[in-house]
C-alpha cells in the first residue's frame, strides 16, 4: 500500500497543470459568465440559512399569495409562506444530490471504464456489451422505478442517479482511456516492471482527470435537471422541504392569477443550469474536448 | 526564360498573437525560380519551410498574415487574388505533394476517382478522357498494373505506392511548379530512392519546376540544382547545389551539411550546438548570433543583408553574413570523430544475451487460435523466425532493415512485452522468462528500452523529476532526498541541468526530450539498452548529439545497445556488429566493417546502394524493386521476390545456407562468396564518385 499513499500528492502534482486551464477558462466571456452564475448559486446554496428573512414554513396568514413587496420581495404562495426565502432555500437539496450523484456517478464509471480500457482483451468486451444493455434502458425511466419502489429519500435518489449517470461514464472514460493505454510512456512503465495500480495510478489516471472533470461538470447539470423533473412529478425531494421543481408543481394551477411562484424556482432552475453549461462548456473547450455534440441521457 | 516563374520579394508573414502582436514565421524572403528549376529548401524544423512553401500556393494557416511583400507567379501576385482566381492557380498551375500521402488521400474513395476529381476540377476532363489521363498519369509514375489499381482504395497501398498516387495527382493539372514539403520523409530507404528518381525523371521529361522542402541533405543533392537555406524564417544561403555542397559558406550552412553522418565515413560528425529560435523573438541583428563561432559585436547589432558571394558559378552564390569571408578562410567546416576511440577493443567479449531460434508472432492464441483452425483460416507466417543472435557485454549490436522487417518486434520480446512462441533467450546465463510480469523484480532495471518518439514516451502530465524518479524508486532502495539528487546528477550525465527537474515535457525540444528518456533508461543502470530508432523523430543538428552522448554513456557505464536503425550512415558510426534484417529473417550479420564491404548480401548491397549521400549528382542505384511485402515468402530465402541477383528455383524453394565470409560474418545467400565477392564494388567508396551509369533497371 506505500505507492497508493502517494496517491493524492499525485493527484495535486496533477492538478496543478490545471492553472493553464483555468485561465483559458477565465479568457472566454461564456465561461466567466457561467462560472459566475455558478459562484453566486453556489454560495446562495451553503449561505442561505444564514440570510434567509423567514424560515421556509413560517406562514404569515394575512399575505396569501401577495405580490412582491418591500416585506417579501418574491412575494408570498398559497399558504402565505415567503417565496423568496423558499426559493433561496429551494436548490439545497437538488444541488446537493446532483453533486453527489455526479462524483458518484464519475468515480465509479471512470474508474471501472479507465480500468476496462487497461485490462482489455476479453473482459473488457465483456463488460462493455453489458454496459449497453444497461444504456439501453433510459436513466430517468431506471430511477423512476427505483424511487416508486424504495421511496424518495436523499440517500435513494442519490445513489440510483448515481448509477444511471454512472452507466454512460463508463463509456466516455474507457474511451479517453483507450487512446493512453497503447502509448509509448504506458509500455515504457510495463517494461520498467511497474505494478498495475502503480501504471494506473501514476501514468494513466493524471492524464484523464480532464476528461474526468469535465464529465463530472455535465454529469452534475443533468443530474440537477433530472431531481427537478423528479420533484414537480411527486418522485424528488419530498416536502416540507422547499425544492424548485416542487414550487413549480405547487404554483403552476395558480399560474394565471399569481405567476410568482412559479417564475422564480423557475428563473433559479433555469439560470443555474445555463451558467453550468455555459461554464462546462468553456471548460471542454480550454481543455480540448467539444461536448456540444453529446445529447444527455 | 525572360521572365522568372516566381519572384518572392521580401516576403514577410506572422500569425496574430495577442494584442495585435505578430509572431514573423518567414521574414524578409526574397527568392526567384526560373521555368524548370529544381530549388532545394532546407534548414532545422522550425524554421518555416513549410509555411514558405504554402505561401506560393496563396495559403497561409488561419491566423495568418502577409506582413510585407509579395509572391508573384508569372508576375502575378498572389496575396492580392481573389478566391476563385486563386482556386484557378492553385492545383493547376501550382500543385503541392504533401508530406503524408496517406493522410492527403481521402480514405474512403478509390484512388482512381481522386485523381480524376482534379483533372474535372482543373481540365474540365471526363469520361473516358479521364480515364485515360489517369492510368497515364499513373504509368508515369511507374506504378504497376495500372487498370487495377485504380479501383483500390488508399489503405490498400504501400506507403510508397500512396506517394506515387500523390505525386500523380500533383501531376494531374500539368502545373508548372511543384511544392514537394517532405515527400520522402518516413519512407524506408529503398523506396525513397525509386520515388527520388522518379523526380528526377518528371523534372526532366516536363520540365515541371519544383521546390524541394526537406530536411534531407541526401534527398536534396539527388533532385535539386541549387540550394536554398532556411534559420529562422530568412534566407541565410542561396546557391548552386555544386558550389554549396562544396564550399558552404555561411556558418549554419556548415553545421548542418557537417551533421550529417556519412557512409562514408565510420565516424559521426560534430553536433551543431544550440537550438533554432522560436518564433516570436525578434532580436536585433543575425538571429544565429547564440550559435556561431564566427560571431561578434556587429552580429549582435546590425541586421546582415543577403549579399552575393565572389563565388564562381553559373547560378549567382548568395549569403546573408557579416563574416562569410572570415568564415571561407577558416578553412574545412565539420570534423568527424570516431565515436568508438574511447572503448577499450581488447577485451574479452563476454556473451550477454543470447536468443536461439526464436520466433515470434502476433498470430492469435489460445482459445482465439483453436477458432481459427477450426474455421479452416490459414495460420499467418511467423514474424520473426529462428532469430539467433549474441549480444555481449559492452557492446553495440545494430539490428538494420526496412520498416516491417521485425526489428522493434525484437526489442519488444527480448523487454518482456511480447512472448515469443518458440526459442530459447538466456540473459547473463540464466534463462530469461518470455514475460516482464514473469521475470524476478531485481531482474527489471538490467534491461531498459528508449523509444524513437519521445513526444509519446514521456507521460505528458509528469514532470522530468517525476520521471526520472519512477526508474529509481522501483529499483532501488533509495530515500527522497537521495532520489532526487540521483536525478540531478543523471540530467547533467545527459548534458542538461538540474534546472529541468520541474518542467513539463511540452515544455522541452525534441533533442531534449530524448535525453531525459536517455536519463530515465541509464537511472535503472541496465546491463543492455533497447535503442528504438532513437534518433529518427529527431534534426540531423540534434541527432549527432545524441548519438554522442549514447557512445559516451555506453563507455562509462559499459551497457551494451540493441540499436535498432533504417539509417546505415549512423549505424555505422555507432555499431560494432550488424544484423541485416528482412521480413524477420537475418540476411547478413557481421562486425560493422565486414558489412559495408563485399561481399554483401543482395539485401543489404540493395539498402547501401540505396542510401542517398549528400553528394551533388550522386545518384541511387536502384537494384531491388519497390515493392513491400506483406508477408514472408512460405519457403526459400525471404529475399526471393525483390532479389536482383536471384539464381533461380533454388532461392524459392532452399532455405539458404549460413555461409562464413570472415570470422563472425555470416551471408544466408545461395551464390557462392566468391562469386559475390567478384560481381560486388564496394558501395562505400563508391558513393563519393558521381555513379550515374551504373543505374541499374528498377523496374
Amino acid at each position: 500500500m506505500r505507492s497508493l499513499s502517494a496517491v493524492p500528492i499525485r493527484l495535486a502534482q496533477s492538478l496543478r497543470s490545471f492553472g493553464y486551464i483555468w485561465r483559458s477558462l477565465r479568457r472566454s466571456r461564456q465561461g466567466t459568465i457561467g462560472l459566475l452564475i455558478v459562484i453566486v448559486h453556489m454560495f446562495i446554496a451553503v449561505a442561505s440559512p444564514y440570510i434567509v428573512p423567514y424560515s421556509h414554513h413560517d406562514i404569515d396568514g394575512k399575505n396569501r399569495l401577495a405580490a412582491p413587496s418591500v416585506e417579501h420581495p418574491f412575494g408570498t404562495d398559497s399558504f402565505g409562506r415567503d417565496l423568496f426565502t423558499r426559493v433561496l432555500l429551494g436548490g439545497r437539496a437538488a444541488i446537493g444530490v446532483a453533486l453527489l450523484a455526479a462524483a458518484i456517478a464519475v468515480l465509479w464509471g471512470g474508474l471501472l471504464g479507465i480500468l476496462l480500457a487497461f485490462i482489455g482483451g476479453r473482459v473488457d468486451e465483456v463488460a462493455m456489451r453489458l454496459i449497453d444493455a444497461l444504456l439501453a434502458i433510459p436513466g430517468l425511466l431506471v430511477v423512476l422505478l427505483v424511487v416508486a419502489a424504495l421511496g424518495t429519500g436523499f440517500g435513494v435518489l442519490t445513489l440510483t442517479l448515481g448509477y444511471a449517470y454512472g452507466v454512460s461514464t463508463v463509456r466516455v472514460a474507457r474511451g479517453a482511456a483507450l487512446a493512453y493505454v497503447a502509448s509509448d510512456f504506458i509500455t515504457a512503465a510495463r517494461a520498467r516492471g511497474e505494478r498495475k495500480t502503480n501504471i494506473v495510478m501514476r501514468e494513466l489516471i493524471p492524464n484523464l482527470l480532464d476528461v474526468l472533470l469535465v464529465e463530472y461538470v455535465m454529469r452534475a447539470s443533468w443530474a440537477l435537471t433530472a431531481i427537478s423533473s423528479l420533484s414537480y412529478l411527486g418522485f424528488g425531494i419530498a416536502p416540507p422541504t422547499p425544492d424548485w421543481g416542487r414550487m413549480v408543481f405547487e404554483n403552476q394551477v395558480i399560474l394565471a392569477v399569481h405567476p410568482w411562484g412559479t417564475l422564480f424556482p423557475v428563473l433559479a432552475l433555469a439560470s443555474l443550469i445555463i451558467g453550468i453549461n455555459l461554464a462546462g462548456d468553456a471548460l471542454s473547450k480550454a481543455i480540448g474536448l467539444d461536448r456540444s455534440q453529446e445529447a444527455p441521457t | 526564360m525572360s521572365q522568372k516563374l516566381l519572384e518572392v520579394e521580401g516576403l514577410t508573414t506572422g500569425f496574430r498573437a495577442r494584442a495585435g502582436q505578430f509572431v514573423k514565421v518567414v521574414r524578409n524572403v526574397s527568392l526567384s525560380m526560373g521555368r524548370g528549376e529544381t530549388l532545394g529548401l532546407v534548414g532545422e524544423s522550425g524554421c518555416g519551410k513549410t509555411t514558405f512553401g504554402m505561401t506560393l500556393l496563396g495559403h497561409l494557416r488561419p491566423g495568418g498574415q502577409v506582413l510585407a511583400g509579395s509572391v508573384r507567379f508569372e508576375g502575378v501576385d498572389l496575396f492580392s487574388l481573389a478566391p476563385h482566381e486563386l482556386a484557378s492557380i492553385r492545383g493547376q498551375r501550382v500543385a503541392v505533394i504533401p508530406q503524408s500521402a496517406s493522410s492527403a488521400l481521402t480514405p474512403t474513395m478509390r484512388v482512381g476517382e481522386q485523381i480524376a476529381e482534379v483533372l474535372a476540377l482543373h481540365l474540365g476532363l471526363a469520361g473516358a478522357e479521364s480515364q485515360e489521363r489517369v492510368l497515364d498519369l499513373l504509368t508515369q509514375v511507374h506504378l504497376p498494373q495500372v487498370e487495377e489499381l485504380v479501383r483500390r482504395f488508399p489503405h490498400e497501398l504501400s506507403g510508397g505506392q500512396l506517394q506515387r498516387v500523390a505525386i500523380a495527382m500533383g501531376l494531374a493539372g500539368t502545373p508548372e511548379l511543384l511544392v514537394l514539403d517532405e515527400p520522402t520523409t518516413g519512407l524506408d530507404v529503398t523506396t525513397q530512392a525509386h520515388i527520388l528518381d522518379l523526380l528526377r525523371e518528371i523534372q526532366e521529361s516536363t520540365g515541371t519546376a519544383m521546390l524541394y522542402i526537406s530536411h534531407d541533405m541526401g534527398a536534396i543533392a539527388r533532385v535539386c540544382d541549387r540550394l536554398a537555406v532556411m534559420y529562422a524564417g530568412e534566407i541565410v544561403e542561396d546557391g548552386g547545389i555544386a558550389e554549396v555542397f562544396a564550399d558552404p559558406v555561411h556558418p549554419y550552412t556548415r553545421g548542418l551539411l557537417g551533421s550529417v553522418p556519412r557512409l562514408s565515413y565510420a565516424g559521426l560528425p560534430q553536433a551543431m550546438a544550440g537550438r533554432p529560435p522560436a518564433p516570436g523573438q525578434d532580436a536585433l541583428g543575425c538571429a544565429f548570433v547564440p550559435r556561431c563561432a564566427f560571431a561578434d559585436e556587429t552580429c549582435k547589432t546590425v541586421d546582415p543583408i543577403l549579399e552575393p558571394t565572389d563565388r564562381a558559378g553559373t547560378i549567382p552564390h548568395l549569403v546573408q553574413c557579416h563574416h562569410w569571408q572570415r568564415v571561407v578562410a577558416s578553412g574545412t567546416s565539420g570534423q568527424m570523430q570516431d565515436l568508438k576511440a574511447g572503448i577499450d577493443q581488447g577485451l574479452q567479449p563476454e556473451p550477454l544475451l543470447d536468443l536461439a531460434e526464436v520466433d515470434i508472432t502476433y498470430a492469435k492464441r489460445g482459445l482465439a487460435a483453436l477458432v481459427a483452425r477450426w474455421r479452416g483460416e490459414p495460420e499467418p507466417p511467423l514474424t520473426v523466425s529462428s532469430f539467433t543472435i549474441t549480444i555481449h557485454r559492452g557492446e553495440t549490436l545494430a539490428l538494420v532493415g526496412e520498416s516491417g522487417s521485425g526489428k522493434s518486434t525484437i526489442a519488444r520480446t527480448i523487454a518482456g512485452l511480447l512472448p515469443p512462441r518458440a526459442g530459447r533467450i538466456d540473459f547473463g546465463g540464466q534463462d530469461l522468462a518470455s514475460t516482464v510480469e514473469s521475470r524476478p523484480a531485481k531482474m527489471h532495471h538490467r534491461i531498459q528500452i528508449i523509444f524513437q518518439n519521445p513526444d509519446a514516451s514521456l507521460n505528458p502530465r509528469h514532470t522530468v523529476k517525476q520521471i526520472l524518479d519512477a526508474p529509481l524508486r522501483l529499483y532501488f532502495e533509495m530515500d527522497q532526498k537521495g532520489r532526487l539528487d540521483r536525478s540531478g546528477a543523471l540530467l547533467e550525465e545527459v548534458r542538461l541541468t538540474p534546472q529541468y527537474l520541474e518542467r513539463h515535457p511540452g515544455q522541452l525540444s525534441g533533442g531534449e526530450k530524448q535525453r531525459v528518456a536517455v536519463a530515465r533508461a541509464f537511472a535503472a543502470e541496465p546491463d543492455l539498452v533497447l535503442c528504438d530508432e532513437v534518433t529518427s523523430a529527431l534534426d540531423v543538428s540534434v541527432q549527432a548529439a545524441v548519438l554522442e552522448l549514447l557512445a559516451g554513456l555506453q563507455a562509462d557505464r559499459g551497457a551494451a545497445y540493441l540499436f535498432i536503425s533504417h539509417d546505415l550512415a549512423v549505424v555505422r558510426a555507432i555499431a560494432d556488429r550488424v544484423a541485416v534484417l528482412y521480413q524477420g529473417r537475418i540476411c547478413e550479420v557481421g562486425p560493422v566493417a565486414d558489412i559495408y564491404a563485399p561481399p554483401y548480401h543482395p539485401y543489404t548491397e540493395t539498402l547501401l546502394a540505396a542510401v542517398p549521400e549528400p553528394v551533388p549528382g550522386a545518384r541511387a542505384q536502384l537494384l531491388a524493386k519497390d515493392v513491400q511485402e506483406a508477408e514472408p515468402p512460405a519457403r526459400g530465402c525471404c529475399f526471393q521476390r525483390r532479389c536482383p541477383r536471384r539464381i533461380g528455383s533454388i532461392c524459392d524453394d532452399e532455405t539458404p545456407p549460413s555461409q562464413f565470409a570472415s570470422d563472425g560474418h555470416v551471408i544466408r545467400c545461395h551464390i557462392p562468396l566468391e562469386e559475390l565477392r567478384e560481381s560486388q564494388v564496394d558501395l562505400i567508396s563508391a558513393a563519393n564518385i558521381p555513379t550515374h551509369g551504373i543505374v541499374a533497371d528498377g523496374q
